[in-house]
């Protein structure tokens, strides 16, 4: 039996690394567009733009897993009847399972000046590279930051400690827009503590420049003056490559709970690209961005791909969970934020920045977000897994001598 | 038994140990890592789930 994995980033690895765990002995093949073997992703916005870490302790061990590796390979098309993913140089690469692992890539500025030197994004190992070496072979460079979400937010942070000068820009009137205003008011005040010129709820008109971009045009008409450009605008899934296929793209691939691709046998998602029901969406399909779904994806996409139809399969139920690490603060969250209707802290620390807020919807706990509460953070996300409502919640908090202690000095913001 | 071994200079507190196998692993008042270095076969799968879920990298099991 051949398994072949289109992706050779986190999900694809750990499906390949399930599926030798799980017993498969068969022919093994990963695909990767990057000419890189599998790296881990995060540390590309904070310790390697930093400096704190170099290329090679991105790397994932990955040597002993007897994988044929097909890097600097894009897949081009799928036939899921001939069950055979074609290659950019034209080979049709037979499978028996498929799992479909090929995340996102940073969606990019479209506007005028796009193709203007300088101008950067940050997804793949060598854009992290360049955009280092564009913030460091320059004295006190300008940066501007288009985008205050993760990454955006990440960034600003990691490139104050270098002396780089920065402005952060966001059409959204708060910075991290997934996380809510309860976080996005701290994390603002956050940036703009540490030096950040932080301009909200201002539109981007145009990039500007001669060859090299030299400032960024606000549609008030504001000129931000700019050495080096960020483009951090969320992700696109690469799902172009399976147009014709005949899989259901909402837009990422749609799934069933086991990770099946709808209508189809023997091919999986995972990852960033897959679109699943999930209970606390009350079974509505999403698609989750995050570090540690692709993981735990990735593992169980592995592992059904080579059960087979008839092997055991347990659903994917886990309760997301995320972070971001921004100055001194750790930033997690756990849960769905964006489907919170309302948001409060529940559990603040007296002295420092420390606390825990939930994010609730009709009455039940759909999220939680802490700032420096890392040890609380499991507890929390093993309740919303049980569905736990907030009032319940709130009266277990009262008992617990483990919380930080009553939220009194912090308003709630809807 | 299983020998669990983690570099605390990889280690940042993400947590997801902590959920992946409760009770083996806990984070302290002062959000260090800690951990059981012997633990029992029957806790296989949950070890080898942390390993897999830690963003740092910084689990490794013996035996």
């Amino acid at each position: 039996m051949r398994l072949v994995v289109v992706g050779a980033s986190l999900a694809g690895l750990r499906a390949a690394q399930a599926a030798r765990a799980a017993g498969h002995d068969g022919e093994l093949v990963v695909v990767g567009e990057e000419r890189h073997l599998p790296y881990t992703r995060p540390p590309l916005s904070k310790e390697l733009l930093q400096g704190a870490h170099e290329a090679d302790g991105c790397a994932f061990p990955c040597d002993d897993l007897d994988v044929a590796w097909r890097l600097g390979e894009a897949a081009t098309g799928l036939d899921p009847a001939a069950r055979e993913v074609a290659l950019a140089g034209g080979e049709r690469l037979p499978f028996d399972a498929l799992v479909i692992a090929t995340g996102c890539r940073a969606r990019p500025w479209t506007g005028p000046g796009a193709e203007l030197d300088g101008v950067h994004t940050i997804r793949h190992l060598d854009d992290a590279i360049a955009l280092r070496a564009a913030l460091t072979t320059r004295p006190a460079p300008r940066l501007a930051i288009v985008g205050a979400g993760f990454i955006g937010c990440e960034v600003a942070a990691s490139v104050r400690g270098l002396g780089v000068d920065v402005t952060l820009i966001d059409v959204a009137p708060l910075p991290m827009p997934a996380l809510g205003p309860l976080l996005g008011e701290h994390c603002a005040r956050m940036h703009r503590e540490h030096g950040v010129d932080l301009r909200l709820g201002a539109g981007i008109a145009a990039l500007r420049g001669d060859g090299r971009v030299e400032a960024v045009e606000l549609e008030d008409g504001t000129r931000v003056d700019a050495d080096v450009v960020v483009v951090a605008l969320g992700a696109i899934p690469n799902t172009e490559w399976l147009a014709g296929s005949g899989l259901t793209l909402d837009p990422g691939v749609a799934c069933d709970a086991h990770l099946a691709a709808v209508g189809t046998t023997g091919v999986y998602a995972a990852g960033d690209v897959a679109s699943w029901p999930h209970p606390l969406a009350g079974g509505a399909r999403i698609r989750v961005e995050h570090w540690t779904n692709a993981a735990e994806q990735g593992t169980i996409a592995g592992r059904h791909a080579v059960a087979g139809e008839d092997g055991e399969r347990a659903p994917h139920v886990a309760v997301p969970s995320f972070w971001s690490d921004q100055y001194d603060a750790k930033i997690q969250a756990i849960g769905l934020p964006r489907l919170a209707r309302h948001v409060e802290v529940v559990e603040a620390a007296p002295e420092g920045d420390r606390f825990v807020a939930v994010g609730e919807r009709d009455g039940r706990v759909v999220a939680a977000l802490a700032v420096n509460g890392a040890r609380r953070l499991p507890w929390y996300r093993r309740r919303v897994a049980d569905g736990v409502t907030l009032d319940a919640l709130r009266a277990e908090l009262a008992d617990d001598p483990k919380a930080f202690g009553p939220p009194a000095a912090r308003e709630v913001v809807g | 038994m299983i020998k669990v071994i983690v570099d605390m200079n990889l280690c940042q507190s993400h947590g997801e140990c902590v959920y992946a196998a409760p009770g083996v692993f806990e984070l302290g008042d002062d959000d260090v890592l800690r951990w059981q270095e012997e633990v029992d076969e029957s806790r296989r799968e949950e070890l080898e789930e942390a390993v897999n879920v830690c963003p740092m990298m910084a689990i490794r099991l013996e035996g």
